[in-house]
């Protein structure tokens, strides 16, 4: 399944506007072999290289004749909605959007490959859940909500398009949490309060993606032929207080019932802090990456730990950052030592 | 092996020959074994416990008060040294040089150390936790641990009985078997366990997993021994009378894991768990209004407060059975149907196990006739 496909040669991309549709446009265009089309509504902040950008989005009445015209063989869908947007509007955007896509596709005699980039939320995160998820672990749709719930619609339409159509090459890549030097998320906009709210009696355990080794991943199942579903992260784990030890941030343990006191603490920076965050602050999420990396060959570069520690060396330094810590386990140890004893 | 060839699945335990329909039964046979004292007796035999106690803490405050002057003196100059000293003396065995002390902290702080995919943190399990359980394992519950050469080198499964109201006996299994061999057991816990707020954190931290065979196949393919306690919080919160009967083995998922996984199933009897805390009732109504499986009454709690958790100190024998090779389970009785998916088999197989271990229990407790021995050794 490993064969080099010539006939990828017109890529559309969509989400540029968001900081990993924008890498991974560039490192395509960056390849000279390949024509990039990226699509948002948004103009992109950074140039895209040898990229083309459109201004348009998935819903876009241009995005048929674009296809068509321009023979699009291959269609990276990176677009992604926040709640930012509002959560009617996020889904309209993210369902219905996505649903557009796989429709458009169809106006290109061309098309041959959709690659979904989803993301590890959809297997939710609960008391009960395996150390590792797989991707045969069910996905827990019925109890998912909000942006979880888009996610997992967007693969179904991936996976309807695939049993539908047997000429067309359908991947479904689940990120892990993206970290990074300058990355921001909403995980880590609640990492880099000055105090970190998090359910108090829960280290759970998280796991981390670099955008390069993100990047990476989907460069490979662009360019080669790699069909299903796939989980892509750094294989190592942290604990979330290792992650605050590494950042030099203090957490603060809080019933969840008292949530507005924890957005309270963020003061003027406050974050929501929605259903789906809070339970990966109380139960973790990791998944088994075995099927990746035997598949494709290709093993994330970056670990969980250098990942983090990357983002904390480009962030802004925490209260507790490690030459503060020194300087204290210092004075505990004068305190401590023995006064006559040592000189 | 010449027990071998008396039951469909060989007999490699050698300590429950022809026992197994026996075991059946197990009210039965509790009624026949040599336990010493009926039941109904307790209350007089831990009104003398309760005494011996009372002795034990009355010589400890004269011990405090003969302290000299000089030596508390000694103490406010060097707290750090005259704390691990302290601990020193009643047997636990922490770091004890300030800059190891020190360099520990500083690398915990910064986060410097590594946790595995179920949240398992070596380093504090072996640095900080089994210290103060191989003081309560040696020193107070006086653990005699029997036949840790039967366990395979590679991944097991090894199935115990489970009782004391708190889970004390997992943790002490923990700090035995990794003390005899360096390995650490893995333990399955129930759903609930990681459900609850400081609970979960300390279970993950310890190595404890949540029994799914998702999880058990994962372990036992990296080949760790993982416990499992098949009685549940059935097992744990069973009153005082009823000690060392064992509860139902579930629904025998243990089987279907181990047979899938292909490793072997460990027995272990484990005898002065069912003493730590004599349960002789159960605050229902405040249990439901908490949430937990059960609020005890021991002889101590809640009377004493806090001092109701201190675990009385029975003398424990732990004893591993000899590992029962699973492939033999693994040959359909039906052509097509493996056994692990036979209901019928799996309870057959789940109950000659629980068998084994009941009968060693009741070996083990003639070996021990009395539950507190040499108590007044202690002070």
């Amino acid at each position: 399944m490993t064969s080099p496909q010539p006939t990828t040669s017109v890529v559309l991309v969509t989400g540029v506007a968001q900081d990993l549709g924008a890498r991974v446009a560039r490192a395509l265009a960056a390849g000279g072999d390949l024509t990039v089309i990226g699509l948002d509504l948004i103009p992109p902040r950074h140039e895209l290289g040898g990229g083309e950008y459109v201004h348009a989005d998935e819903r876009s009445a241009i995005l048929p004749r674009l296809m068509a015209d321009r023979g699009v063989d291959t269609v990276v869908h990176l677009g992604l909605a926040s709640a930012a947007l509002g959560r009617a509007a996020a889904k309209e955007a993210n369902v219905i959007g996505t649903m557009q896509l796989v429709a458009a596709t169809q106006s290109s005699p061309m098309f041959r490959k959709l690659v979904i980039g989803s993301d590890a939320a959809v297997y939710g995160a609960y008391g009960q859940a395996p150390a590792r998820f797989t991707e045969s672990t069910p996905l827990r749709a019925a109890d998912a909500a909000g942006l979880a719930r888009d996610l997992i619609e967007r693969e179904q339409y991936g996976a309807a398009l695939a049993s539908r159509r047997h000429d067309v090459v359908v991947t479904t890549l689940r990120l892990a949490e993206l970290i990074g030097a300058g990355v921001t998320t909403a995980l880590t906009r609640i990492l880099t309060q000055s105090v970190v709210p998090r359910p108090m009696g829960f280290n759970p355990r998280l796991q981390f993606l670099h955008p390069a080794d993100a990047v990476r991943a989907l460069t490979a199942v662009i360019r080669e032929d790699h069909p299903g579903v796939f989980n892509v992260a750094a294989d190592d784990v942290l604990s979330v207080s290792q992650v605050l030890s590494i950042l030099g941030r203090p957490g603060v343990g809080l019933p969840p019932s008292l949530r507005p006191i924890g957005d309270f603490f963020g003061g003027r920076n406050a974050v929501k802090v929605n259903n789906d965050q809070l339970a990966l602050l109380t139960y973790g999420r990791v998944m088994d990456i075995t099927r990746f990396t035997a598949t494709t060959g290709v093993r994330p570069q970056y670990s969980s730990r250098r990942a983090v520690e990357e983002f904390a060396a480009f962030g802004e330094p925490g209260m507790l950052s490690s030459h503060r810590v020194d300087a204290l386990i210092e004075q505990v140890a004068h305190v401590l030592s023995p006064r006559n004893a040592r000189g | 092996m010449a027990e071998a060839e008396q039951t469909p699945y060989g007999d490699p335990l050698g300590f429950a020959e022809g026992e197994w329909s026996d075991a059946a039964d197990p009210a039965e046979e509790f009624g026949e074994a040599p336990e010493p004292e009926a039941p109904n007796e307790s209350p007089n035999e831990l009104g003398h416990l309760l005494g011996d106690l009372l002795d034990l803490a009355a010589r400890a405050m004269t011990r405090i008060k003969d302290v000299p002057p000089e030596t508390w003196q000694e103490i406010v100059e060097d707290p750090l040294s005259a704390a691990l000293q302290c601990a020193d003396a009643i047997g636990v065995k922490w770091e004890r040089s300030l800059e190891h002390t020190l360099a520990f902290a500083r690398a915990r702080l910064a986060g410097d150390y590594a946790v595995d995919e179920f949240g398992f943190d070596p380093e504090f399990t072996e640095v900080v936790l089994l210290p103060i359980l191989r003081l309560l394992a040696e020193k107070w519950f006086r653990v005699e641990l029997r036949g840790a050469d039967r366990l395979p080198a590679g991944g097991a499964l090894l199935v115990a009985n489970h009782a004391g109201t708190l889970p004390l006996d997992a943790l002490v299994l923990h700090t035995v078997i990794h003390d005899a061999t360096g390995r650490h057991t893995r333990m399955l816990g129930a759903d609930n366990i990681f459900d609850t707020p400081y609970v979960a954190d300390f279970a993950a931290r310890i190595g404890t997993a949540v029994a799914s065979p998702a999880n058990a196949a994962r372990l036992l393919d990296n080949g760790e021994l993982v416990t499992v306690f098949p009685e549940g919080f059935k097992g744990l919160g069973k009153p005082y009378a009823e000690r060392y009967r064992l509860q139902r083995f579930g629904r025998g998922g243990f089987v279907s894991t181990a047979v899938s996984a292909g490793v072997p199933i460990v027995p272990v009897a484990v005898v002065g768990s069912e003493e730590i805390y004599p349960m002789l009732g159960d605050i229902a109504p405040l249990a439901r209004l908490l949430g937990l499986p059960y609020v005890p009454v021991t002889p101590t709690f809640p009377w004493l407060g806090l001092l109701g958790a201190v675990p009385l100190p029975s003398k424990w024998i732990i004893s591993i059975g000899e590992p029962i090779d699973t492939s033999a389970f693994a040959e359909p009785a039906e052509p097509g149907a493996p056994v692990e998916a036979d209901p019928v088999a799996v309870m057959r197989i789940t109950e000659q196990i629980r068998g084994r271990i009941q009968a060693r229990l009741h070996e083990l407790l003639a070996e021990r006739p009395n539950a507190f021995p040499h108590l007044s050794d202690l002070g």
